[in-house]
């Protein structure tokens, strides 16, 4: 019961927080909303007792993109307010089409299926099984991915960087 | 327990509002945001079907961590593109870039 | 000595809760509200002596009597300078965002607030103990830098936006090393749970004495989290005046301050855990009470390290600052976290490991610190040829 209303109440906070993200117009308030947001869905992952994931969704998301995102915003700063309409001109379709998706999904995924739940409690020692997969099982879409980010790393760094003319 | 439907309404809602986002923002930004909200969206899926169906085999946090990877390389290449951006052209908005066009 | 066991005194308080006949949920909220309120006021009330503590640090290196007026010797003086700021006018300038500049204070003072409930005061003394604790303590130090930005941007003034620029610069540089230098200890323990990470090192064989080298890197980093000289830039009085805080006044400047003065405790107490064997000491086996003295004193000689060379060195420039985060912490932080996990599985006894350990660690600090002083001679001689 009580974890039904800390439920309904992140949630909220979340969806809300994302609402306010794709509406504001100002960026840098939608910025901040997607932080909440950020929160929100860790918070959800502690009650899914995924606390790695939490943790990491705090490390990761709020530390490194938010922040990657406030930056950025700062740096194009002439788009921040009045000059131009944040929205274009299909945003009614979007709205419209994003409504139906929606419902669709809902109606669908989340009330036709029948999902095989089993209540089985989290093992204790999850880490460390999550540590060995990531090299063991998984080694290769975790050494893909560690590559992934290196050429990002390295990417990133040649596309800002102020070229000499 | 919460039921797992509710998780997956969450992350559906998170995904469409995303989705609108995307469509309907003009500044590049604006849409790596509804980028991330329909990754994280995916993320809450990933691990409710983690935690609700197979809570003993760790595929579901190892599928997520690397989402949360590719997100973060994601965003980190995407807003070199758009500092890149703005330094040539001045602007960020996705209607405005329109080079090819001649 | 049972009675000043915290583990006892513990089970004896939930035996009291048990016997009201209260249900478990109820125990576990009464539970949480009271260590809150222990952490808080540990917290706080270390706050205000670490304030005194600084400004008599810093009045004797300048050969000053420092505060002297209010109670004995000054003690009371951060209370009365408390007092002041909140009997002050709260300026918020017009044309700041009103929402975000009113909502960083607080997230910055909650961001470190956060971060005492990992921290073992002393054996079984710990908030929450949990698996990720170390993770969990890098999570949080990165809101605080959101706190910054937000702070910065939303004050609407050029200095606090390069305060904040500035910010993000340096904070997220100097994270690299610092989790670099944190994840060494973790390596080796095999375990994030501040608390296990204490109870690996028994004996007296302490991760900073075994592993100097990534103790004093974290112990640089750390310097420079905390927006200490030298690396104070995104403060800065005499070039941004004050950074990102510049337009705070009253409460919400103190909030800052604490927010700073709180960081840096809590660094020194994760340094004194993850490096310095937490709570242990003699006779702690016998007195577990005594645990608490020995994290205090440990924390506090940290703490006092910072304020000396705070009180000492000159300011970096920024370029010299990001290319030692860039180009002298990282590779050695990447060394270390390497030569850890070669020797944690190094099939030899701990004390044959633990020496060549330590020997390869000052090793790797006596080469870098050749490297930094070849090349500082080199730009003292091509600047005095020039």
């Amino acid at each position: 019961m009580v974890l039904k209303v800390v439920f309904l109440l992140i949630s909220l906070f979340t969806v809300g927080s994302a609402f306010m993200v794709v509406t504001h117009r100002n960026l840098f308030s939608s910025a901040l909303f997607l932080v909440a947001s950020f929160f929100g869905v860790a918070a959800l992952y502690v009650l899914l007792e995924a606390t790695f994931l939490a943790v990491a969704q705090v490390l990761i998301y709020v530390g490194a993109i938010a922040t990657l995102i406030v930056f950025a915003i700062m740096l194009t700063r002439g788009m921040m307010s009045g000059r131009t309409s944040p929205r274009n001109d299909q945003a009614v379709w979007a709205g419209l089409s994003s409504v139906v998706l929606g419902l669709v999904l809902l109606y669908v995924v989340v009330y036709r299926v029948r999902w095989p739940v089993v209540e089985k409690p989290v093992p204790p020692d999850t880490i460390e099984r999550l540590g060995s997969a990531l090299v063991g099982p998984y080694v290769i879409p975790f050494e893909i991915a560690s590559v992934l980010l290196l050429a990002a790393l390295i990417g990133a760094v040649l596309i800002a960087r102020e070229r000499e003319i | 327990m919460v039921p797992l439907s509710w998780y997956l309404t969450v992350a559906a809602l998170l995904f469409v509002l995303g989705l609108y986002g995307v469509l309907s923002r003009r500044n590049a930004v604006a849409i790596l945001m509804g980028v991330e909200l329909m990754l994280n969206a995916v993320n809450i899926n990933l691990i409710a079907f983690w935690r609700y169906t197979r809570p003993d085999n760790v595929a579901g946090l190892v599928f997520a961590i690397i989402v949360l990877t590719v997100a973060a390389a994601e965003a980190a290449v995407g807003l070199a593109l758009f500092i890149a951006l703005y330094r040539l052209r001045e602007t960020v908005n996705v209607d405005e870039i329109d080079l090819l066009k001649g | 000595m049972n009675f000043l066991d915290p583990r006892i005194l513990g089970e004896g308080w939930n035996h009291f809760l048990n016997s009201l006949g209260l249900s478990s949920g109820w125990i576990v909220l009464i539970n949480g509200l009271v260590v809150t309120l222990i952490l808080l006021g540990l917290g706080l009330t270390s706050v205000l002596f670490a304030v005194w503590l600084e400004r008599k640090v810093a009045a004797r290196v300048q050969d000053r009597l420092g505060p002297n007026r209010v109670g004995p010797y000054g003690l009371v003086q951060t209370v009365a300078d408390a007092l002041k700021l909140l009997t002050k006018e709260d300026i918020t300038p017009d044309n700041a965002e009103r929402i975000s500049y009113n909502l960083a204070p607080g997230l910055a003072v909650f961001a470190v607030l956060m971060l005492l409930v990992v921290i073992p005061f002393g054996p079984g003394l710990v908030g929450a103990d949990i698996d990720v604790g170390v993770l969990y303590i890098v999570a949080m130090g990165s809101v605080g830098i959101m706190a910054i930005l937000m702070a910065g941007w939303s004050s609407n003034n050029k200095y606090a936006l390069l305060g904040g620029f500035r910010a993000v610069a340096q904070l997220l540089s100097y994270e690299i090393p610092m989790i670099l230098a944190m994840s060494v200890p973790v390596l080796f323990a095999g375990t994030m749970k501040m608390g296990e990470l204490v109870e690996r090192q028994a004996g007296f064989r302490w991760f900073g004495v075994v592993m100097p080298a990534a103790f004093f890197l974290y112990f640089l980093a750390a310097l420079a989290e905390n927006e200490r000289t030298p690396f104070d830039l995104l403060e800065a009085d005499s070039e941004i005046v004050a950074g990102y805080h510049i337009e705070y006044s009253a409460m919400k400047f103190a909030w800052f301050f604490l927010a700073f003065f709180l960081n840096t405790l809590i660094l020194s107490a994760i340094a004194t855990t993850l490096f310095l064997g937490g709570w242990r000491g003699p006779f702690v086996e016998q007195v577990p009470i005594l645990g608490i003295f020995y994290f205090l004193a440990k924390s506090f000689v940290l703490v006092f390290a910072f304020m000396w060379i705070r009180a000492t060195f000159p300011r970096l420039r920024i370029d010299q600052m990001m290319a030692f985060a860039w180009k002298v912490m990282v590779p050695t932080g990447l060394v270390l976290v390497l030569v850890a996990a070669v020797f944690a599985k190094l099939p030899v006894a701990p004390v044959v490991r633990d020496g060549l350990l330590f020997l390869v660690n000052i090793i790797i600090l006596l080469v870098v610190a050749g490297f930094v002083g070849r090349h500082l001679r080199l730009q003292i001689t091509r600047l005095s040829e020039a």
